[in-house]
């Protein structure tokens, strides 16, 4: 197994998945993950909302990571835990770090799926004292879930994504209250009627417009101090725990130390719609690629990722140009970041991408070369802090001769 | 080896040297004193060693290259360099000689250079030399424009304070030492031939004191009737990012340094990454080690100017050290014969480099002032310190260590790549770990990017069954 057709670095739902299809068309797949146990995140997130999308069922997350784990064997795919790739570029391969010893690992393709993690405390630049009690999600989860470890009982949630809900479920669960959710956005993140419903079924406010401004407590957190971004005033909320909940950045250092081309705004490595990399017979998946959607709009990255990579094993083509797509607007970033004619269809017909403003009914306005492809009016808003979907059929006009393309919602 | 940790613990009822903190100062006091035949106790507040400036510093093996000649402070760093360089080959403490470039950014700072390099000479420093600015870039490709030029001092090096604390202390504690932690002095009675030392775990008959309480030496100070200093926290804020930012540093990027200090650097770190500090603020209470609102707007500003690319870089951590200031320009380091007192206080911002050349020089001071002990005939081998530098054999990257120890290949934090079998020994060590930051600083668990989104967990429940099964 030191020399398989594909290497697949994490066993998260986009990792198991693309291993699953792989092997089932006969390629020999090893995957490698630097947990004990293969699944990635859905493993700690107990609460139900996995595997819609890909197996057409509602499942809480550790089940959803035991049937991908049990499919995936099944299938006959090598997996290898506590084995980390601790260094790896296209040319040398992978080095993998575990008990056993270290391997190098080199493989006809690599897909590279280790996902994305929230900002903690220091990379969000809070300022104040640094007592204990503050956690992102991942750790809360990992810590409630998998280590059966005690958390306060009065918690603030930074941030109102949809993974700031999934922070206040375990809480509940483990009876600390939550007594509020702040964010900096004019609106909280998640989808209106979770936001609604989340608010009215927990009983606590969402501080819209509010940002952190001091960390209080010098052993234990005794509270935070926020502002009100309008009013500029301040004002102090007593809590014991504080949960940085999402604001994602891709686990990318493999991505860079093997020199991969890389999208300065979300950190990601570049892909085109066939999720290949700027960097031959290599490939990212998931949450890598796109921080971040659910767990299994991961999982169908897997999927479709498939096409590209038995191309790249039939026939080792060079590179296929690509134009690049440009954001504009109040759009920051979007994956896949290149079009090109091979798999010019992204996973599932949509672009996904990252806004930096608001806009109800958002406009999207697709150019090459200074002429107007497509535009159209979209029904659902653009959010900040939440991921955008573009349908691929707005690129559907694009060349390749054409040059670059700026997609730009307003 | 006796380290005084729990409640029940009891002290010693006398002992020859009291040394009252075990910061970097008191660690390598306690080193130096228990080579003599003598009993030596080292009293420390905190739970741990090196707990207090000692942990949070920008940890520079310095040169002394722009010490003021002639104090105290520029022959003792000098010496300290030397006598910390030799100590960290033999007991495995990581330093790295990246060398440092002092950046000139106007024209007053560029006519300043010259200076510079004269005063490195008189501090007995001969390395340093003047570059232009396109050899600035050279060196520094990824430094922000307008430079002017630059003045070189190859061998400024980067070094742990963490590891440095704990080899002291646990060198000390193996020549006989006895550590006790969470023991606050709060009162000296000085007698005749002896003083009694009042603390939290009971009283202490010594025969000589020696005062390296860092934040609070002129407190002890005064409990021996002095009023000759006073310390003011100055506190120095400091990012840390991420280490794919390490690729822009190969060099110390050092400002001209001015009336108020030594100012903003950029810095490779030991660990790998970078570091944008210090601040230099007067603070008045003395535990106050939070970050600013206008401490990181500060740096954020300065750094922008420095270094632009080094801001698209993730911040993995932001931390603050206080340093004991005091209205004095040099050390405080003096002898009182009479009381057998010895102080070794306001070591500002160089007591890492100095902390071995202090420890030697105020031992020699205090066997003038009639202090008699002999050398021991035979002393332990110094310990070996667990790596923690990114640039030398890490247990994850060591085969050998890994195929006799399977627990070395076990990576429980994946960004800073700790094994199991480190944090098992880190739990278990003379000075062992028994709080998550002390095995933070024995491990560097939980200190890289994630800041324990993966291991957090993981880790604490490790710590926990060492600590209960301890207790
Ligand atoms: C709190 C929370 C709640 C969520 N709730 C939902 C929900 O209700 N429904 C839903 O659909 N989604 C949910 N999600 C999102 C979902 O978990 C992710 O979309 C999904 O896990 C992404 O899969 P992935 O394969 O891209 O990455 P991950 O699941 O993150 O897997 C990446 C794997 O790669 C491994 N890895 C990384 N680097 C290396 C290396 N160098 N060597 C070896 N292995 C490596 C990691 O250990 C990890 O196991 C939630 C996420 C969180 C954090
Ligand atoms: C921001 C910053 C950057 C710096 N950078 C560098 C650098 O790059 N290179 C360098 O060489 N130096 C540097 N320094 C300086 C260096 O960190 C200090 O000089 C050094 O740590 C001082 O060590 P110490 O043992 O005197 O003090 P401390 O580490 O403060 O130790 C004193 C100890 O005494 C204990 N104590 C106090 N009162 C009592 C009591 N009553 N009873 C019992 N125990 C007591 C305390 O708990 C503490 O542990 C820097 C300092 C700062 C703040």
């Amino acid at each position: 197994m030191l020399t398989p057709d594909v290497l697949i670095i994490g066993a998260g739902p986009s990792g198991l998945s693309a291993g699953t299809e792989l092997v089932k068309r006969g390629h020999r797949v090893l995957v490698v993950e630097r947990e004990a146990v293969a699944g990635g995140i859905p493993r700690h997130c107990a609460h139900k909302g996995f595997g819609i999308r890909d197996l057409h069922r509602v499942l809480d997350g550790p089940t959803y990571a035991t049937r991908l784990v049990a499919a995936a064997q099944r299938a006959g795919v090598t997996i290898w835990t506590t084995a980390m790739v601790t260094d790896w570029s296209a040319s040398a391969g992978a080095t993998i770090t575990s008990p056993h010893g270290r391997f190098l690992v080199t493989p006809r393709a690599t897909i590279l799926a280790t996902g994305a993690r929230e900002r903690p405390r220091a990379a969000r630049l809070l300022p104040g004292d640094r007592p204990s009690g503050i956690y992102t999600t991942g750790q809360l989860q990992n810590s409630v879930h998998l280590h059966h470890q005690r958390v306060g009982s009065r918690a603030v949630i930074l941030g109102a994504e949809l993974v700031s809900f999934s922070a206040v479920l375990t809480m509940r669960e483990v009876g600390c209250r939550t007594v509020a959710m702040v964010t900096e956005h004019p609106r909280p993140e998640a989808y209106a009627p979770v936001a609604k419903a989340g608010g009215l079924l927990f009983r606590f406010p969402v501080l819209v417009g509010h940002r952190v401004t001091r960390i209080i407590g010098r052993a234990q957190l005794e509270g935070i101090e926020i502002e009100n971004l309008s009013t500029k005033q301040r004002r102090v909320i007593e809590c014991d725990t504080l949960i940085t909940s999402g604001d994602w950045v891709p686990d990318h250092e493999l991505a860079r130390l093997g020199g991969l081309a890389m999208d300065g705004r979300s950190k990601s490595p570049i892909v085109d719609g066939g999720l290949r990399t700027g960097s031959p017979g290599v490939f990212a998946i998931g949450n890598l690629v796109h921080p971040v959607d659910t767990g299994d709009v991961a999982a169908l990255d897997g999927r479709h990722v498939v096409a590209s990579v038995e191309q790249w094993l039939a026939s080792m083509p060079p590179m296929p140009s690509t134009v690049q797509l440009i954001p504009a607007g109040v759009l920051t970033w979007v994956a896949p970041g290149r079009w090109g004619e091979f798999v010019a269809r992204p996973s599932r017909g949509r672009y996904l991408g990252w806004v930096g403003g608001f806009a109800r009914f958002p406009r999207v306005t697709v150019r090459q070369a200074g002429d107007v492809l497509a535009t159209r009016r979209l029904p659902w808003p653009a959010v900040p802090g939440r991921l955008f979907r573009i349908p691929s059929s707005l690129l559907r006009d694009v060349t390749i001769s054409g040059g670059d393309v700026t997609i730009e919602v307003k | 080896m006796p380290v005084l940790r729990d409640h029940d613990a009891v002290l010693p009822t006398r002992c020859d040297v009291a040394i009252i903190g075990a910061g970097l100062v008191g660690s390598a006091l306690a080193q130096a004193l228990s080579g003599l035949d003598c009993s030596v106790v080292l009293l420390e507040a905190k739970g741990d060693v090196g707990d207090a400036t000692s942990k949070a510093n920008t940890a520079l093996l310095h040169t002394g290259f722009d010490a003021t000649p002639g104090t105290l402070e520029s022959r003792l760093v000098r010496r300290g360099y030397e006598l910390l360089s030799a100590y960290a080959r033999q007991t495995g403490i990581p330093v790295e000689r990246v060398g440092a470039v002092l950046v000139a950014w106007s024209d007053e700072e560029f006519a300043s250079l010259p200076t510079l390099r004269e005063k490195a000479i008189a501090n007995g420093y001969h390395d340093c030399a003047l570059i232009d600015a396109d050899e600035v870039y050279r060196r520094l490709p990824a430094l922000g424009p307008r430079a002017l030029g630059g003045l070189t001092v190859p061998d400024e090096s980067l070094i742990c304070t963490w590891t440095t604390s704990l080899a002291l202390a646990t060198d000390a504690v193996q020549r006989g030492t006895v550590l006790a932690l969470n023991t606050t002095v709060t009162s000296a009675v000085v007698g005749a031939g002896e003083t009694v030392l009042t603390t939290s775990r009971g009283s202490l008959v010594a025969t000589w004191v020696v005062n390296a309480a860092g934040l609070g030496s002129d407190v002890i100070d005064q409990l021996f009737g002095y009023d000759r200093f006073t310390i003011t926290p100055r506190r120095g804020e400091l990012l840390v990012y991420d280490k794919l930012a390490r690729q822009h540093v190969p060099h110390i990027v050092l400002p001209v340094p001015s009336s108020v200090g030594k100012g903003v650097l950029i810095s490779p770190t030991i660990y790998g990454n970078v570091m944008l500090g210090p601040t230099a603020e007067d603070l008045r209470d003395r535990s106050d080690s939070a970050t600013s609102e206008s401490g990181i707007d500060f740096l954020l500003t300065k750094g922008a100017k420095i270094m632009p690319s080094l801001l698209e870089e993730e911040v993995t951590a932001s931390y603050a050290g206080l340093r004991a200031a005091s209205e004095h320009k040099d050390y405080v380091v003096d002898v009182d014969a009479t009381q057998r007192y010895a102080v070794a206080g306001g070591i500002r911002s160089t007591g890492l480099t100095a902390s071995m050349s202090i420890a030697e020089y105020l031992v020699a001071a205090i066997r003038d002032a009639g202090f008699v002990a002999t050398e021991k005939t035979t002393l332990p081998p110094p310990p070996r310190m667990p790596n923690l530098g990114e640039e030398s054999l890490r247990p994850f990257a060591n085969e050998a260590a890994i195929a006799a120890d399977p627990a070395y290949g076990e990576i429980v934090c994946f960004c800073e790549r700790v094994t199991t079998g480190e944090i098992r020994d880190a739990l278990s060590s003379v000075i062992s770990a028994t709080s998550l930051s002390g095995l933070r600083r024995r491990t560097r668990a939980t200190n890289g990017r994630c800041q324990g989104f993966y291991c957090g967990a993981d880790v604490l429940a490790r710590l926990a069954i060492a600590v209960e099964g301890h207790s």
